[in-house]
């Protein structure tokens, strides 16, 4: 039974990273149609920024927390502005092509700066506690945490603000927003860099458990393809139920069918949908 | 005899009814005009008949069989050709190569043949040249065939569609409105070019919004309004139907 | 993206020309001048991986789908031939045609599949797939060994007097195959069946409203690069002599996408050309080697965003600028 409970607290951990990416790449699909390929290299980037500045800096988590999502918001900015905005006419194949050229390049630059190795990074909250009778490292709580505050600021955001609801509404109907004077342009903009902010802080916010290496975006950046396609691109809603609900089954899964074939999961269950619904499962709705 | 049918044909998006039960019969041989203020329906009529579009109810009846759960290019091969409302061509291919590709149904040479250069290649493709340049001088594109598409004029472009349509050699012909966009010398020529093609034996369904084209070329004319057929006769019963003249001069 | 119309050839228009003879006789040549086995061995993996694009150019080029699965046949070829031959005894010259056909066969499957999915979900299943080929091959470990890997994986068999054991005779049985190859592709685009998959690429609606079986089309295109990737990959088997799971590694897929974006998409030598430039350079300059994927990742981008007809298609406007000059 306590197996089974780490295994569904597991699952809920992993989740809420893959939840964060997702929404993250749904939000940029949503609005500017652009599968970026290069997602979770801004994921990692977040990782490794913090890892330097808590490890070789020795500054205080939070405060590395803070300035890696800045930094990474600022990137994902650039991003659009410097390579998706030119393409914005260009046939979809180019953007994809972009987008895979950004990826490879990011891997690289990591790699060139930090080195392959995995790294290991500290955090303040490595002491054991009590959750709901389970023996948990009290980070994972914070991390339970902190991702659920920042998917309720992200709701806030996109349904209380005005920089929200032009969000929405270009999801929805990008020439439509044009007509009614939404600056789809800045939308792009933001947009960008609210995704690569969570992809942060997803980043920092797992660095700690798993361990930080230049590969860890690109296995992500695929998990949340599978979680956005399947929950529908575009789809807030479908981006946290499914990173959770993937989480959960690779964690499962893992343990209890094939620990081997664990990474399979998300891929295995992407064929298998599009098999039978070659248009994902659900239409696009932010 | 009667080269196309349907039945109680419909075509829903969520829900609007584009095609709202509409019932067709149009005879072997014959030039039949639909017409019908915009919104009608007519292009999705046209796009459910040549299957771009699945129907959402009824049936069709092409030359004795039922087609209404076939493929778009499958009802292409059986003898459907049609032409687009927009232009739409392929890049920047050239006009021959256009309708080079129209004639690819009516030839057998796979990639074997391909990739050994068989006979059967060679004999293919020069038939597809000959037919080509015949239906491009038809057309009246001689001399064109090497230019790319996209640099012709807007009715030569749309000639060329026809063209690509016509060379496959069909027994129906659905025209989407082809003097949308062209001066009123360029359409005598068009009608004469389709009275060509009826005259050479091609049945033709055509969409029109210009009066004179529908009430020069087609024996019988359907009205379409809002989905529904309102009207259906010959020019001069339509002129006078007080049905037609409701849809375009009263609610819209 | 411009790509390669050729305009109406027939099949008889004569030869492939004076260039791609002049080409060939200079490859033919090459060997014979380069210092040492080194540069050799560089220029036989080159010619495999130019096999390799061309089949990525089939697909994305004349078909322009983005399939990212192309590793994972890569990787299947690859291990047919390492596989048969260690495990089963089987001759390189049985285990190539093998490698070939079970690639074709899984790509006419897979493609059937996947190809229902258009455009983006296209892309995103064939990266897919492309990661399952490779997990299963690195974790069916009773099959293929796993990391481990499999070793000592003999070469060709000697045909007649003719012995493929050094590597000057290896380097000249690549080129055959890659002369092969070209010859087979240029074929293809200039027949009934490659206008077709042009057209499927260029308006796949109006390619379908004048008859063409557009997933047939697409799907041919998707078998026809599959093949080509398992030529390339037992080559790779049988020339390298030992193979390791990475051989199906996605990222084979992005440098094939590299090469054939520098060379040109769609065209004809464009594939050929780029694997030579990029992977050559990278070979040959240590200052590349050592910071490749960084350079990579920001040609792809600067390519697509500046030149995204690559070198073939700079040529072609400079030609044609010339031309227009002229007149």
């Amino acid at each position: 039974m306590e197996l089974l409970a780490q295994q569904v607290l597991n699952g809920l951990v992993t989740g809420s990273v893959y939840s964060l990416v997702a929404l993250g790449l749904t939000l940029i699909y949503g609005t500017m149609h652009v599968p970026n390929f290069a997602h979770g290299q801004l994921f990692m980037f977040g990782a490794y920024l913090s890892y330097a500045l808590v490890m070789r800096s020795g500054l205080h988590y939070w405060a590395a927390m803070a300035i890696a999502v800045v930094t990474l918001a600022v990137a994902g900015a650039v991003l659009e502005r410097v390579v998706f905005r030119p393409l914005r006419n260009a046939p979809h194949l180019n953007s994809m092509i972009a987008a895979l050229g950004v990826m490879l390049f990011l891997e690289a630059v990591a790699q060139n700066i930090w080195g392959p190795e995995f790294r290991y990074m500290e955090t303040p909250y490595g002491n054991v506690i009590s959750f709901f009778g389970l023996p948990v490292a009290a980070h994972r709580v914070i991390l339970l945490a902190a991702a659920a505050a920042s998917m309720i600021t992200l709701l806030l955001f996109l349904t209380r603000t005005t920089a929200g609801a032009a969000i929405r509404a270009t999801a929805q109907d990008p020439e439509g927003a044009l007509l009614v004077g939404i600056d789809t342009s800045r939308v792009a903009m933001i947009t960008f860099a609210i995704s690569a902010a969570m992809a942060a802080v997803a980043g920092v916010l797992i660095a700690p458990i798993s361990l930080v290496y230049p590969a860890m975006g690109a296995l992500v950046t695929l998990k949340a393809f599978v979680i956005v396609v399947l929950g529908g691109m575009g789809s807030v809603t479908g981006a946290l139920i499914g990173g959770y609900l993937l989480a959960l089954a690779e964690s499962l899964g893992g343990t209890y069918v094939s620990a081997t074939y664990q990474d399979l999961v998300a891929f295995v269950v992407l064929s298998l949908v599009f098999t039978f619904r070659p248009a994902g499962l659900f239409k696009a709705s932010v | 005899m009667t080269l196309l049918e349907t039945h109680r044909l419909r075509k829903s998006f969520g829900g609007l009814c584009a095609v709202d039960d509409v019932d067709l019969a149009v005879a072997a041989g014959s030039i039949t005009g639909i017409i019908g203020p915009n919104g009608a329906g007519k292009t999705t009529l046209f796009n459910v008949i040549s299957r771009a579009l699945p129907a959402s109810s009824g049936r069709i009846v092409f030359n004795g069989d039922d087609v209404t759960s076939l493929q778009a290019h499958q009802v292409a091969r059986l003898g459907i050709a049609r032409t687009f409302q927009a232009t739409t061509l392929f890049g920047n291919a050239t006009a021959l190569d256009h309708v080079l590709v129209g004639y690819r149904q009516r030839t057998r040479a796979g990639l074997i043949d391909a990739l050994l250069r068989s006979n059967r290649l060679t004999r293919e493709e020069d038939e597809a040249h000959d037919a080509a340049r015949d239906v491009l001088r038809i057309a009246g594109l001689s001399g064109h065939e090497a230019r790319r598409a996209q640099d012709l004029t807007q009715e030569q472009q749309k000639r060329l569609a026809i063209a690509i349509a016509l060379v496959a050699k069909p027994r129906l012909l659905l025209l989407d409105e082809p003097s949308a966009g062209i001066n009123t010398d360029q359409t005598r020529g068009l009608i004469t070019l389709i009275e060509q093609i009826a005259a050479a034996g091609v049945t033709i369904l055509l969409i029109e919004h210009q009066m004179q084209v529908v009430m020069q070329l087609c024996r019988r004319i359907m009205v379409l309004d809002d989905g529904k057929k309102i009207a259906e006769g010959t020019p001069e019963e339509i002129r006078h139907d007080p049905a037609v003249l409701d849809a375009y001069l009263g609610r819209h | 993206m411009a790509l390669l119309h050729p305009t109406a050839h027939t099949p008889r228009s004569g030869g492939p020309g004076l260039v791609p003879w002049a080409v060939l006789v200079a490859a033919l040549i090459l060997p014979l001048g380069l210092p040492n086995d080194y540069y050799l061995e560089i220029l036989t993996q080159a010619y495999v991986f130019a096999i390799s694009a061309c089949g990525l150019n089939v697909i994305l080029g004349l078909a322009g789908q983005l399939s990212l699965a192309h590793s994972g046949f890569f990787g299947i070829g690859a291990y047919a031939v390492a596989l048969l031959a260690t495990k089963a005894g089987v001759s390189f010259w049985l285990g190539l045609p093998a490698g070939i056909a079970l690639c074709a066969l899984s790509g006419y499957v897979i493609g059937s599949i996947c190809l229902r999915s258009k455009g983006h979900y296209f892309a995103i299943f064939t990266m897919a797939v492309g990661i399952i080929i490779h997990l299963v091959i690195q974790k069916w470990e009773s099959l293929t060994h796993g990391h481990i890997g499999v070793i000592g994986i003999p070469g060709p068999d000697p045909v007649g007097p003719i012995s493929f054991d050094s590597t000057i005779a290896r380097s000249y049985l690549a080129l055959f195959f890659l002369a092969l190859t070209a010859v087979a592709i240029t074929r293809l685009v200039r027949s009934p069946v490659g206008r077709t998959l042009m057209a499927v690429r260029e308006n796949d609606m109006l390619a379908e409203a004048v008859g063409v079986d557009v997933m047939a089309a697409k799907r041919t295109a998707f078998t026809i690069s599959a093949a080509l990737a398992g030529l390339a990959g037992g080559l790779f088997a049988g020339f390298i002599g030992f193979l390791g799971p990475e051989s199906a590694n996605v990222e084979m897929t992005f440098n094939m996408l590299l090469y054939v974006m520098v060379g040109g998409i769609g065209s004809l030598s464009g594939p050929i050309a780029g694997t030579f430039i990029v992977y050559g350079l990278s070979q040959v300059l240590a200052v590349v080697q050592q910071c490749q994927m960084v350079i990579f990742g920001l040609a792809l981008v600067v390519l697509i965003r500046f030149m995204p007809a690559g070198l073939a298609g700079a040529l072609r406007s400079l030609v044609r600028s010339r031309v227009a000059r002229a007149q």
